[in-house]
């Protein structure tokens, strides 16, 4: 499907299957941002998710899950009304436009909009296959083998679990400044768990991946067997792990997935609203420096078929490439309409949302670190006795104080130079500001997580992507047992 | 779309599945309306209605199983929902453990448990405002130190819940819920904090009045100001009643039959075995008359009950559904819990330890120096080991007394020792949420920090 068929396709898609036409459109945005009002949307949401879950050796559940619904937001000034049905009819859209509408807090006659059908500027995931249009046996035969593979790699992996998850949404956006968008956002998933166990030791691992990508993205260069591998092996490692140290250390994180320390310690923190309303530790502190000169910290929703990336966000802006912060100064803050107008600051592609039953917020899209110029063994010759942290399991952070914490779940002690014993998973604690300026190598080998993140910020979760090359931080506090 | 009740929904679905060749099935439909207003600074800043209605099915052609959800209840997508999950079951491994619950265990009579308060219908988003206005002004009244807010919140919801299977179990339930929130932000010396403090309930009229939200959530917000690290070490740790629920929501985690049975659990083989002192009782109760987590039936049809998961100190009962108990070859204890676009999972109710007889102030009377936690961030825990290790906020303990905010810290150690490790429970308990603790005790744990 070339775009343009594809945005006349979504449009055509939803008008048809509510029954809708684009001037009703045009009466609904124009009756919600009355004249008090700033800025009016109607966001329309069809997705499909279906997936697939293997335990004890048999794929034993098939779920199909249909969702369907609209919501119409108003803004002016700082508020926003926001009304949302799963049941779409003319009549629920005229009554959630008048219920969204209650926010502003006198209402005048409905101001005449004109929609017109926008391209997004990128073409990021339009793939010639749906994993939806697979054939079921070949999705059940990808979970059997990983089942297989994994068992076959040691006999103390006892039992395997494995969940492939594929969505498929389309989403048509009308806004009030006069523009109508829509979007085929595709998403796969694939998680192994591996559960291994030796005498009375009993331990886990976890790996997987995806994006917006075609089925087949699975079984290139065999990736699916690759991650099955990776997560026996760190339940294997595991099993043998010593305790962790607690206190502070020198830590060297690994690529890719621990760059959620950068999602943690300071994207959230740099998110539009929390700055606006000065309740962020980064708040108005743009040009200082927050970072060592080495850290260069972005984010960019235009990756071409990464779980973070859209081609247009939830409110119809196209996504774009954010410097959040330039070889250690703050440059940068994420924004949605509102809080992007409220700060007289332009817009960056950020503002999203889970589903038609939420109020967009800044959320970030694919966050990372530019790549440095050391080379990974470098950094970690160069620790003497510290902590080196391959894989985390999520992060949250405190974005009034700035503290944020990321958990290891495969560590190991550096001593001397050398990557030594595995040690047990540790949360790691900082605080946001000041965390990065202990950064004082920064490696070559900047990779992109595998595509599993998904953030929660104030009851919504989206997926997101995150970056890191390897880096050494001197001192940030272990949360281990052994003092 | 049509507006037939919900009922007569799910029994043609239920004939649709059968008439496509399910040998059993299952819906759980659900509709709700719900309002949330958000005042910030005085000003109005969020108001948002919701709708929903939406519903689930399962199937088993024979003994395999599909699930498959939509909001669409137009005939003829019911039907093709039917057949296409009928198509899907017959993808999926048989599994000789799959299956509805014996009739046995299916609620007989569907009963009152006052869960539903018909102010629901007719509460306003004006009432909500001035309950949310009302609790943010008397935070940001209660010291010139807070200067900033995230607002406050109000909301209020209810859910109505039919379930019918191809037993012939019919049965559906009302609830209602409201809440009041407020998140203060202080400020000193260029510090900056945060706390919330919260009320929710059933009815609208056992709310907490604003005030006590907003003094309380001052008060919290207030005593974070000036927050330090201090030395890595290991001391004694008392969990507030907030942080103290998360031990038993980790504790449930590791009963649930899923977690169990998929080797996930650091309680495996523990059913009959001391894993807490004599003077630890813990109850998960779904029969509780008005609280937050009770239902006459569960996601699966099969009545709720009170059940002693650890009674003094021995684990008596894992939390399981129909499902999980075949697997581990024993009976549901009524703990389904189901959204409609998922198999049922084990869910708690009312999940509560028996209060001890300590008040907080006692319990913290012994220590000479330890840790008070108010707050704990991040996902530092591993089901399968119960090792712990989570970031704190709280409160440094000097002899018996709270002396200083601490932060940028974790308390870290293994879950099993933490639980046997329990020395004192308080005489706190309230049941605020589904999931409630009074003030707890653990006799040593290891803090980093500096």
């Amino acid at each position: 499907m070339s775009q343009t068929q594809s945005v006349a396709a979504t449009e055509r898609f939803f008008l048809d299957r509510f029954g809708l036409s684009e001037s009703l459109l045009e009466q609904i945005v124009g009756g919600a941002v009355a004249r008090k009002a700033d800025y009016a949307d109607v966001y329309f949401e069809f997705r499909t998710v279906e997936s697939f879950s293997l335990e004890d050796g048999i794929v034993k559940k098939a779920n199909k899950n249909v969702s369907q619904g609209a919501g119409v937001r108003v803004v002016a000034g700082d508020k926003t009304g926001y009304a949302h049905s799963d049941d779409v009819t003319v009549e629920n859209l005229q009554l959630a436009s008048r219920t969204a509408q209650a926010i502003a807090q006198q209402g005048g006659p409905s101001q005449a909009v004109s929609v017109r059908g926008q391209q997004p500027t990128h073409d990021l995931y339009t793939l010639a296959h749906s994993p939806l249009d697979v054939a079921l046996g070949d999705k059940i035969a990808l979970l059997n083998q990983i089942d297989i593979a994994a068992r076959r790699l040691d006999s103390r992996i006892k039992n395997v679990f494995a969940t492939l998850a594929v969505e498929h949404k389309l989403v048509l956006i009308a806004g009030s400044t006069g523009f109508i968008v829509g979007d085929v956002q595709p998403l796969l998933r694939l998680n192994v768990t591996c559960i291994a166990e030796e005498g009375q030791l009993r331990q886990h691992g976890t790996y997987g991946g995806g994006g917006r990508v075609e089925f087949d993205f699975l079984t290139d260069g065999e990736r699916y067997l690759r991650w099955t591998r990776t997560a026996a092996e760190q339940a294997l490692r595991n099993l043998h792990a010593v305790d962790a140290p607690a206190g502070s250390l020198t830590v060297v994180l690994g690529p890719g997935w621990p760059g959620v320390l950068l999602h943690e310690a300071v994207g959230h923190g740099l998110e539009g609203d929390f700055n606006r309303k000065q309740t962020s530790a980064f708040a108005g502190r743009l040009g200082e420096q927050v970072a060592s000169p080495l850290c260069t910290v972005v984010d960019d929703g235009t990756i071409r078929n990464r779980r973070g990336s859209l081609n247009v966000d939830d409110e119809g802006t196209p996504t774009g490439r954010t410097v959040l912060i330039e070889k250690g100064i703050l440059r940068g803050y994420l924004q949605d309409r509102m809080n992007a107008r409220l700060m007289g600051m332009p817009l960056t592609g950020n503002g999203r949302r889970e589903s038609f039953a939420h109020i967009p917020m800044p959320r970030m899209t694919n966050t990372f670190m530019l790549a440095g110029e050391s080379t990974p063994d470098e950094i970690i010759r160069s620790v003497d006795r510290g902590l080196y942290a391959a894989h985390f399991g999520g992060g949250q952070v405190d974005i009034t104080n700035g503290k944020f914490v990321f958990s290891a779940t495969e560590a190991y002690l550096i001593e001397n130079g050398q990557i030594t014993q595995p040690v047990k998973g540790a949360t790691l604690i900082g605080s946001g500001p000041e965390a990065l300026k202990r950064v004082s190598m920064v490696g070559n080998d900047m990779q992109l997580d595998e595509g599993v993140g998904t953030c929660g910020k104030d009851g919504q979760s989206v997926p997101v992507g995150v970056g890191l090359p390897t880096i050494r931080i001197d001192g940030i506090t272990v949360g281990g047992t052994r003092t | 779309m049509s507006a037939q009740p919900l009922e007569e929904i799910a029994e043609l679905l239920l004939k649709a599945a059968r008439q496509h060749g399910a040998t059993a099935a299952d819906v759980v439909a659900a509709e709700g309306d719900s309002l949330s207003v958000g005042v910030r600074l005085g000003e109005v800043e969020k108001l948002k209605q919701s709708r929903a209605k939406h519903l689930g099915l399962r199937v088993f052609v024979n003994q395999s199983t599909a699930i498959s959800a939509t909001a669409d209840f137009s005939r003829e997508a019911l039907v093709k929902l039917a057949e296409e999950t009928c198509a899907l079951a017959r993808i999926t491994a048989p599994d000789p453990f799959a299956g509805l619950p014996p009739a046995d265990d299916l609620a007989r009579e569907i009963l009152d448990l006052e869960l539903y308060d018909p102010d629901v219908e007719t509460v306003t988003p004006e009432h909500g405002i001035a309950q949310a206005r009302a609790a943010e002004a008397v935070a940001l009244g209660a010291d010139p130190r807070i200067t900033n807010s995230e607002g406050a919140e109000f909301s209020s919801g209810y859910d109505r819940v039919v379930y019918a299977s191809s037993t012939g179990f019919l049965g559906s339930y009302r609830d209602s819920g409201f809440s009041l929130s407020v998140v203060p932000i202080a400020t000193e010396n260029g510090g900056m904090q945060r706390d919330y403090w919260y009320s929710s309930h059933r009815r609208l009229r056992a709310l907490e009045e604003p005030e006590a939200v907003g003094r309380k959530a001052a008060q919290r917000t207030l005593r974070r100001l000036g927050a330090r690290q201090v030395d890595t070490c290991e001391v004694p740790v008392v969990f507030d009643p907030e942080t103290a629920a998360s031990l038993l929501r980790h504790l449930a985690g590791a009963v649930s039959g899923y977690a169990l049975y998929k080797g996930s659990s650091f309680l495996i083989g523990k059913l009959g075995q001391t894993i807490a002192p004599e003077f630890l009782t813990i109850y998960d109760d779904g029969t509780l008359v008005g609280a937050l987590g009770s239902k006459p039936f569960d996601g699966e049809g099969v009545i709720t009950r009170r059940n002693a998961v650890v009674e003094k100190g021995v684990l008596r009962s894992y939390l399981l559904d129909t499902y999980s108990a075949r697997k581990l070859d024993s009976r549901t204890t009524g703990n389904a819990s189901r959204s409609v676009a998922d198999a049922p999972h084990v869910g708690t109710t009312n999940l509560f330890p028996a209060a001890g007889e300590q008040s907080p102030e006692e319990i913290l009377r012994g220590i000479p120096k330890g840790l008070y936690v108010t707050e704990l961030i991040g996902m530092g825990v591993n089901p399968v080991t119960g090792d712990y290790s989570r970031g704190a906020v709280g409160q440094w303990i000097v002899d018996g007394e709270l002396a200083y905010p601490v932060e940028e810290i974790t308390i870290a150690g293994n879950l099993l020792q933490m639980f046997q490790g329990i020395e004192a429970i308080g005489s706190d308990l309230e049941l605020r949420h589904s999931v409630s603790a009074p003030t707890i005790k653990i006799g040593r744990m290891t803090v980093a920090g500096r």
